[in-house]
């Protein structure tokens, strides 16, 4: 329930969005909007009987797994800004494998340090990309 | 016809270029490989390639991502059948007869029909588009944007209520997609919708970002610390995977029909390739006369499936190139590579670009038989290959994703848009919802806007002007009877509860 909850509010926001916009560049958006409303309560107005297939097992909480992956992209996005893109490398590639509770620190330390040796190799060396190698920002 | 055979002469001209010859070959090992490697499809591998295409000429350009589009099945089916492994949805069918092949001792065998499937199913496809993509552009030239809008909107329709699932909610992810595509500046008023005041945003949000976010950033999230290692011990050789001719002559007739089937999913726009295999699959059991066989390892239950599968794949390219209609996500992601390139698909591509169009027919052939001579000796490898674990595997991933999104504007701001959307493609995920849609929705967003608001000037605004023209009413008669039947099945679902559960597999 408190998934479909979740589902219809997604729903409302993109329908305020939409009835938001002017008439003249506004009217695909607003009719769009108005369909995903429609659509949405649809939704959950016959989501009721299908509740009892939502597994509640198969979607095991990954905290852990789920925090690393997404702070090892924000960081990537940061140290690619103020450190370059060697630090930003290792941290991605460091910090998303500690996220996944088979590694230790010993095998994400070492993954990491080969791919930023791939990264320097294959797109500073070879493919010239323009992202310095470091940085300040 | 003979013009056609004429222009395919021509297009392998193009194709056994060296250089375009080197891309295709390229794209279709790195197919392979991301296709055996669990956790990866198309989608991911052709996104995370395309910013690389944006310095390419586009011939080659097309030829390689094509090349990952059937690569990538290639190597799909390998994982379905040794291990279990449905990384793609499409060969998730594969595995049910495939997989207890394989525990027979029998798993080389099934791998060689699936190649032999897949190659006989693509040719067959080629075929039917050299012949047929001239005859579509004659009828294409007549259709004005009323028509075009109403094609755009069957196959939104089709892609929606088609794709795994329940349709409401690809419906619900189809117009979210729409929704996405229309962030940026509007192309007839210069207005800036949905920016919320970020100037980074007027350009559109970055396809490459979106689809990486949805369909790479996404899945790791679903599947960390999820996939588990498997396999050890398994071991293919060449010699294995000569079929006998009685499992030949098993195979052949399953196969036959698994390419049709294929093939008239390919034609439809907007049918994914999952729902494809499995209408294949089901056929051939129920036509079957031994269909207890089928689940403990019927070898047409590979077949049929694999070759449905590639001859799609082939025809899936037809409306796309012809009309400009993409059918599949990927379709979408070849369509919005064509475009950045600054080629407008449409009847007039084959005329105005006639290198890109029969050069990429004819490395299809090539490509194909390429795969073959890939796949029988490398097999080991490949077997191999799929024993990398997933730890490993998805935080270098990861970092090619990073990478990529960057490297399509040199600028981090696409980064971001990859997290978000990477966030709540994982949410959408685990709620059930498809999100296949809303890349679709997202590149036809733009053109179903622009040819709904010609047609509308045109008709000085009646709205009825969709029905008054015959082809366009005809394909709104049938996008009206597509939600019709959707409305009456979930009703007869509702009474009859049991015939919920169709959908095969988990």
């Amino acid at each position: 329930m408190i998934v479909l909850g979740l589902a219809a509010a997604v729903q409302g926001r993109a329908y305020s969005f939409g009835a938001l916009q002017r008439p003249g560049p506004g009217f695909f958006p607003v009719v769009l909007g108005v369909l995903l409303g429609l659509v949405g309560v649809a939704i959950v107005a016959t989501a009721q009987p299908m509740a009892s297939s939502i597994d509640e097992g198969r979607y095991s909480r990954e905290w852990r797994g789920w925090g690393c992956i997404t702070l090892s992209l924000v960081l990537f996005v940061l140290l690619g800004k103020y450190g370059g893109l060697l630090p930003a490398t290792f941290v991605i590639v460091f910090v998303s494998a500690l996220g996944d509770r088979r590694n230790t620190v010993k095998d994400a330390l070492t993954l990491a340090l080969a791919m930023t040796t791939i990264c320097v190799l294959v797109f500073w060396w070879a493919l010239k990309l323009q992202f310095p190698l470091f940085t300040r920002g | 016809m003979l013009q056609s055979l004429h222009d395919l002469w021509y297009g392998f001209s193009i194709a056994l270029q060296p250089s375009n010859l080197m891309w295709s070959f390229f794209g279709v090992l790195i197919g392979n490989l991301i296709g055996v490697l669990p956790g990866l499809g198309a989608l991911s591998a052709i996104s995370m390639l395309m910013p690389l295409t944006y310095a390419m000429h586009p011939v080659p350009a097309i030829l390689m991502l094509a090349g990952i589009f059937y690569g990538s099945q290639y190597g799909g089916a390998i994982g379905a059948i040794l291990l279990n492994l449905p990384s793609h949805p499409p060969h998730a069918v594969t595995c049910l007869d495939g997989f207890p092949l394989t525990k027979q001792g029998k798993g080389g065998t099934a791998l060689g029909i699936a190649m032999i499937a897949s190659i006989f199913a693509a040719s067959f496809g080629i075929t039917v588009m050299v012949f047929a993509s001239p005859l579509l552009v004659k009828i294409a030239f007549k259709l004005g944007p009323a028509e075009i809008f109403s094609i755009m909107l069957l196959g939104l329709l089709a892609g929606g209520t088609m794709a795994r699932g329940a349709p409401l909610k690809g419906i619900a992810m189809t117009l979210l997609g729409l929704l996405i595509g229309l962030v940026g500046t509007d192309v007839n008023s210069g207005v800036f919708r949905f920016t919320f005041g970020l100037p980074e945003l007027a350009d559109r949000i970055e396809l490459v970002a979106l689809a990486l976010g949805l369909f790479g950033v996404a899945d790791f999230l679903r599947n960390v610390n999820r996939i588990q290692a498997v396999g050890g011990g398994l071991r293919v050789r060449f010699r294995d995977m000569w079929p006998s001719k009685a499992e030949l002559k098993q195979a052949f007739l399953p196969m036959l029909r698994g390419t049709l089937v294929g093939t008239l999913f390919g034609a439809m726009p907007g049918t994914g390739p999952t729902i494809t295999t499995f209408v294949a699959y089901g056929l051939e059991r129920k036509i079957s006369k031994t269909p207890w066989r089928f689940g403990a390892g019927a070898i047409e239950g590979v077949a049929s499936p694999e070759a449905a599968s590639h001859s799609k794949t082939q025809v899936d390219f037809i409306p796309t190139m012809s009309l400009g209609i993409p059918g599949d996500p990927v379709m979408a992601l070849i369509l919005g590579t064509l475009l950045i390139q600054g080629i407008q698909p449409g009847p007039q591509l084959i005329s105005e670009h006639a290198d890109l169009f029969w050069g990429l027919i004819a490395s299809f052939w090539v490509g194909n038989i390429l795969l073959v001579l890939l796949n029988v000796p490398l097999i080991g490898l490949w077997v191999r290959l799929l024993r990398i674990p997933y730890r490993f595997m998805f935080p270098c991933a990861l970092f090619f994703i990073a990478i990529g999104i960057y490297s399509t504007n040199n600028s981090l701001f696409e980064v971001n848009e990859a997290i978000l959307f990477g966030i709540v493609g994982a949410i959408l995920l685990a709620l059930d919802f498809p999100v296949a849609p809303i890349l679709l929705g997202y590149v036809l967003g733009p053109l179903l806007e622009e040819n709904f608001r010609r047609s509308l000037v045109l008709s000085h605004g009646d709205l009825l002007v969709f029905f008054g023209r015959p082809i366009s009413a005809a394909i709104m008669i049938v996008s009206l009877l597509i939600v019709g039947v959707q409305v009456f099945s979930a009703l007869r679902a509702r009474v009859r509860p049991s015939a919920v559960n169709v959908h095969a597999g988990h």
